[in-house]
């Protein structure tokens, strides 16, 4: 990289960390909840997209993790009184847990029989935390209600007070920040490399020394540690947890994000959160059930004809502009998983 | 004695559903060594569409029939469509491909039916002459339908030349394309069969669980169980694993862990039929060449 872009970068990036840091100001407390809620999905999405679009293991049952961590964070802050913030590295704990145990079975488990576990995982959960046994933990149907965090000191900016849901946006932006520093220093190494050759041919993978159900469990449990923070901090935006908030659509709609946004990117995860938390409340003004064929329409219809989502486009476009002169052969971010050609060894079935 | 019986039989009934679901599952991995996400959806909106015909005035059996057969023909449709495309494409894409249309069938059927929950009529209604003492009118009738089903489909792919191209297809797809089979079309008929069973299980089990746009999930979870219990590649096995998915999911809520957690008790036995036997009770191992 030469210097002159390198000050481009910075420069870019300074401008948009100024942005973000004036973004709440400029808009009522409804749109920071909802701005807070692109950014908790994001989380979510990367989570997932760390394992399906870089490792190749589906989940359709990352809505289950969302819960868990939802359910510790709530827990602890009702029952136990602790501060919110350090709720969450325990969600993440209990979630990677939660995670690495569910990697165990998956690693016997390939491609569809792993997508059917975690399916079902999803249509369970709801039942489990409505169950009477642990209803005095849970809150039963009625779940948990849970207060805002105060903001610790008054600020005024632009003549907008600094609200609780304004305070939680700069927690939750620099939890965000702080997870796909995470995510980009784990995935652009040695390690994303020994994640997508597992995803691209196990058995080669394998032959080159990687150690497969090490790399495949612990990814089961990063995957599941960045949702549970993302239900964590899900838990405290909302203020309240409850059974059904946790159906299996969750579990879908993270994976729409992954869709929308890219198979295995990691600023797609935003244009994935911005797709899920901003089409339902447009689409609703159609139907109730709009949202929904929306939904099942955008992953049918980018699998055809954009596998690489939001971000293999966008990639693509400034790949054209930025060589204007030589013939478009832009590397479009990686080969996703979803345009590779049939590979020669069965994906599914136990191998 | 008599109460547990009674549980046994009770769960023979819905095991006969659940059978038919994974009847229906199996069918399409066979044919393409996928598992369908969408399969309690189509047929949670077959269910609808045959309600819609015996609002409008038709009589139970002529609406039973016309819609099996728009099954037939929606699902051979959805496979040309929708899924031919990606017929080659990996696991991923298929997985997403059936999420797109378990939700664009969920929506819909909301959409155009609405989301009040409807009651559906069965055609076995409470003492007719089928009625015995160990089950209720419509489940015995239910397992008849169900025994029907089981028959016809084993006969079409015994005995008929489609049938036997259909075998042909799924076992060796490179081969039956050598001698003029036409597979790609072979596995739209896989499909249009599974929808066809797919509204029957549907028509079946909507007096009991009542018509509303979530009604199959958890029968789909069901079917899920049975058809990896008795092998998912194994059309007989999944018929005996949905009865003993059945008798079991009853006995356990029954006497031991209630009704609420049968969810749960899907997602157990399907993990640990994975994990300790992923082929199932009567299927094939697969060994593949590296």
């Amino acid at each position: 990289m030469n210097a002159s872009k390198r000050t481009w970068y910075v420069v870019g990036g300074i401008v948009l960390l100024a942005g973000l840091l004036v973004l709440p100001f400029l808009f009522k407390n409804f749109r920071v909840f909802q701005f807070n809620m692109v950014m908790i999905y994001a989380i979510a999405v990367l989570g997932l997209n760390i394992l399906t679009g870089y490792n190749g293991q589906i989940s359709l049952g990352h809505g289950a993790f969302y819960a868990i961590g939802a359910y510790v964070a709530a827990m602890l802050m009702a029952y136990g009184h602790w501060p919110f913030w350090l709720t969450l590295p325990v969600a993440a704990a209990v979630c990677f847990a939660f995670g690495y145990l569910m990697g165990f079975p998956a690693l016997r488990l390939g491609g569809h029989y792993l997508a059917l576990a975690t399916f079902a995982l999803a249509l369970a959960v709801p039942q489990l935390l409505k169950y009477k046994a642990i209803e005095g933990w849970t809150g039963g149907v009625m779940g948990i209600v849970l207060n805002k965090p105060e903001p610790p000191f008054e600020l005024t900016v632009l003549g907008q007070p600094l609200s609780q849901d304004r305070w939680l946006y700069f927690v939750i932006l620099a939890v965000l920040l702080l997870m796909f520093l995470i995510a980009w220093r784990l995935l652009r190494g040695r390690v994303g490399r020994a994640l997508i050759a597992i995803r691209d041919h196990p058995i080669a993978a394998a032959a080159m020394g990687i150690n497969l159900p090490v790399f495949k469990s612990i990814t089961f449990g990063v995957s599941a540690a960045y949702t549970g923070v993302a239900g964590a901090l899900g838990a405290v935006a909302v203020a309240f947890v409850s059974p059904d908030s946790f159906t299996v659509f969750l579990s879908i709609t993270f994976l729409v994000g992954v869709v929308v946004g890219g198979l295995a990117t990691i600023h797609g995860a935003i244009f994935g959160a911005i797709f899920i938390q901003f089409v339902p409340h447009w689409a609703e003004d159609i139907s109730k059930s709009a949202p929904w064929a929306i939904y099942g329409v955008f992953l049918i219809v980018l699998m055809y004809v954009m596998p690489t989502g939001v971000a293999g486009l966008l990639d693509r476009v400034f790949g054209a502009l930025r060589r204007p002169a030589a013939p478009v052969n832009t590397p479009a971010a990686r080969p996703a998983p979803a345009v590779a050609p049939p590979s020669t060894h069965p994906a599914g079935g136990p191998s | 004695m008599e109460a547990f019986l009674h549980q046994v039989f009770a769960g023979i009934a819905s095991g006969g559903i659940y059978a038919s679901v994974a009847l229906a599952l199996v069918m399409i991995y066979q044919s393409t060594h996928h598992i369908n996400f969408a399969q309690g959806e189509m047929a949670m909106f077959s269910t609808f569409i045959a309600w819609w015909l015996m609002n409008s005035g038709m009589p139970y059996w002529a609406a039973f029939f016309l819609t099996i057969a728009v099954s037939f023909a929606g699902g051979l449709l959805i496979q040309r469509l929708i899924l031919k495309p990606v017929e080659k494409a990996p696991v991923l894409t298929n997985v997403i491909v059936f999420i797109g249309l378990l939700v664009i069938f969920n929506s819909v059927a909301g959409w155009v039916f609405d989301h009040t929950i409807k009651p559906f009529p069965t055609p076995f209604p409470k003492g007719s002459f089928i009625e015995t003492k160990w089950f209720s009118a419509h489940e015995i009738g239910t397992i008849v339908v169900m025994l029907c089903v089981l028959a016809a489909l084993f006969g079409f792919l015994r005995y008929t030349p489609v049938g036997l191209a259909m075998r042909a297809a799924a076992q060796n797809p490179e081969s039956a394309r050598l001698v003029g089979i036409r597979v790609s079309w072979m596995l739209g008929i896989g499909w249009g069969l599974a929808a066809a069973i797919g509204a029957v299980a549907g028509m079946m089990v909507a007096p009991i669980v009542f018509l509303e746009p979530n009604m199959m999930s958890g029968i789909l979870l069901y079917g899920f169980a049975a058809a990896l219990l008795g092998g998912i590649d194994n059309p007989w096995g999944a018929v005996v694993g949905g009865f003993i998915v059945g008798v079991l999911e009853n006995i356990l809520g029954a006497y031991v862990i209630g009704t609420e957690l049968k969810l749960t008790v899907a997602l157990v036995l399907i993990v640990v039929t994975l994990t300790l036997r992923p082929n199932g009770l009567f299927g094939k191992a697969v060994v593949t060449r590296v």
